[in-house]
């Protein structure tokens, strides 16, 4: 590495010697092309379908392809685009905040993703914190050990859990072999179904946060703590816990926001009889196919997970910000 | 001192690890099984492998994942990893705040948005749903998941390298292909192989932003599932995960060889 790094700059000394303005004027230029290619990208691809998703959740369903009316356009020129403009409703809003079952599937949701998010901290705690304490020789192994079913496919790991939950389900064949209940428990189609999904898929995105907080810690602190007389739950809670705040709440946004949105989870383990807005979102979409009712709780979704989001974004600045 | 490994850090972890691997692993060993039943056990059988490769439908599926997944993990990591370097090295221009926004984001926001923002989007500008549309979707979302990974490398990057190179006159250009590339590639491979298997695996953002003709493998699979649980889905998705596990291993063990090279290249640096 270091051997191609001095040749690399030998043979460019020489040539930097009759370097042209032009040739810098270049480099300017690519320099731009960095910031400039993703940047256009990612407001082409990432914002303005939001604007779009915003604009048709204001416009009305109609029997056509696509199945909205009116497309926002300037073919017309502005009189034709102010004329568009007028036919704008907020009746989708109306009726979405009339409607019972809405409320209820953003409420289900937010408590459903809460009530997970907590479940998921409680397992992997203490899995982050036994891995931050390994011998360090084995913590890179633990680390991927992690990370590997974050690698097999998503889907893959909730299908797996409908043979274990369901009623004649390996969970109930054991525990009717062991003879710990008689009667074959109802788990699958549950929310209780939900929640161990979650905390299932999404275990990873909390230990590896909760480990990266809980690896940086000075263990020093709990050795004075334990040498003045301190008791080893009391060292907990006043000194580990505190230190892995951050990681705490990287991981609890890190599943907690995606959580509220999910329709995989709710739709293979909750069955029908459970309700969340990714599923309603979902349905109302293939299954009703009502464009301008899914883009209003697509933006109304948002709106409701903007502020975790973007303390979410604060996080991620300021734990960049103490790496450098 | 170093801390003590207790016996309940021990069990936790034992547990943890359970829990995360014991129904991947009840998955495999049933895609073995004789009976049709998935839960009971009727003997070994490779018969599911074999009525797999005569699924025309799966086999399809799993071509245009496959090349979508190549396609979308490649594109990405270049715009990735430009994204990466402007998040680093690029502190201050107009509408940072902006990028950065967009790039984390798409980390944390739900799928059935970003899905649904997407289709439409294509259906505005007349762009017909298929095999390119999944394609651009795919891009978008893991693009920004490689940024992620390369930029956490970037942060950690000794810049003294790259300042001798510039002192002794290479361009930026220059310096970039042949100091910082080669030191940050370790980062760009496993934000290649992250992109690919998150396109691999993405069920909800294809559902939305394909069209006939491009049926991925994770929708088959999907609509397979709604229909029952089958042994044959079970193959499927042994080796899946069989594909998944011998790359990151390979990656892993090329990385793990890298990094002793390059130690060893120190030494022999710092002796001669």
């Amino acid at each position: 590495m270091s051997n191609a790094a001095v040749t690399a700059a030998a043979s460019s000394r020489a040539a930097a010697a009759g370097k042209s303005a032009l040739a810098r004027l270049g480099e300017a230029f690519v320099g731009r092309l960095v910031i400039i290619i993703p940047y256009l990208w990612l407001v082409f691809f990432f914002l303005i379908p939001f604007v779009i998703v915003f604009k048709i959740s204001l416009s009305q369903t109609a029997i056509a392809i696509p199945p909205y009316t009116p497309v926002l356009g300037f073919g017309d020129g502005l009189s034709g685009f102010v004329a568009q403009l007028r036919q704008l409703s907020i009746d989708n809003y109306v009726w979405l905040t009339q409607d019972a079952l809405y409320v209820n599937a953003y409420v289900t949701s937010v408590i459903v993703a809460a009530i997970s998010t907590v479940l998921t901290l409680l397992v992997g705690y203490p899995i982050a914190y036994g891995m931050a304490r390994a011998p360090a020789m084995l913590r890179p192994t633990l680390l991927m050990l992690v990370i590997l079913p974050f690698w097999t496919s998503f889907l893959i790991r909730v299908y797996a859990w409908i043979g274990i939950l369901k009623p004649e389900g390996l969970l109930n064949q054991l525990l009717l072999a062991t003879g710990v209940i008689s009667q074959p428990l109802i788990i699958l189609n549950t929310y209780t179904a939900i929640f161990i999904g979650i905390v299932y898929s999404y275990l990873p995105f909390m230990v590896l946060p909760l480990y990266s907080s809980l690896e940086k810690m000075d263990y020093s602190l709990i050795e004075a703590a334990k040498d003045l007389g301190c008791p080893p739950t009391s060292a907990f809670w006043k000194i580990t816990f505190p230190l892995s705040l951050p990681g705490v709440i990287a991981g609890c946004l890190l599943v907690f926001i995606p959580a509220v949105g999910e329709f995989v989870i709710p739709d293979l383990l909750g069955g029908s009889q459970t309700l969340m807005i990714g599923k309603t979102l979902w349905n109302e979409f293939f299954a009703n196919r009502d464009w301008p009712v899914s883009s209003a709780v697509a933006v109304i979704l948002l709106l409701l997970l903007i502020v975790p989001i973007m303390l979410f974004q604060r996080a991620q600045a300021r734990a960049q910000e103490q790496d450098k | 001192m170093t801390p003590t490994w207790s016996r309940f850090n021990i069990a936790s972890i034992v547990l943890g690890f359970a829990f995360l691997y014991l129904p991947i692993v009840l998955l495999v060993v049933f895609s073995f099984n004789e009976s049709k039943l998935v839960t009971v056990w009727g003997g070994f059988s490779t018969k599911w492998y074999v009525s797999l490769f005569h699924n025309q439908g799966l086999m399809d599926a799993t071509w245009v994942t496959a090349r979508v997944a190549v396609i979308s993990a490649t594109v990405a990591t270049v715009l990735g990893t430009l994204a990466a370097l402007t998040l680093t090295r690029y502190t201050r221009f107009k509408g940072r705040m902006l990028f950065s926004g967009m790039v984390f984001a798409p980390l944390v926001m739900p799928e059935v948005i970003t899905g649904l923002s997407l289709l439409l989007l294509f259906v505005a500008i007349g762009l017909d749903r298929g095999f390119l549309t999944v394609t651009l979707a795919h891009i978008t979302l893991t693009m920004c998941f490689v940024a992620v990974v390369v930029q956490s490398r970037l942060i950690t990057l000794d810049r003294s390298l790259e300042e001798a190179a510039m002192d002794l006159g290479a361009p930026p250009v220059k310096t970039f292909f042949q100091i910082t590339l080669p030191v940050i590639m370790p980062a760009i491979v496993s934000g290649w192989m992250l992109a690919f298997t998150l396109s691999l695996d993405d069920l909800v953002i294809a559902s939305f932003t394909s069209g006939p003709g491009a049926t991925t493998l994770p929708m088959k699979i999907y609509s397979q599932v709604r229909l029952g649980v089958t042994p044959e889905i079970n193959a499927a998705c042994t080796i899946l995960i069989a594909v998944v596990a011998v790359g990151v291993i390979i990656a892993s063990l090329a990385n793990k060889r890298r990094e002793a090279q390059r130690q060893r290249d120190e030494q022999t640096a710092q002796r001669g």
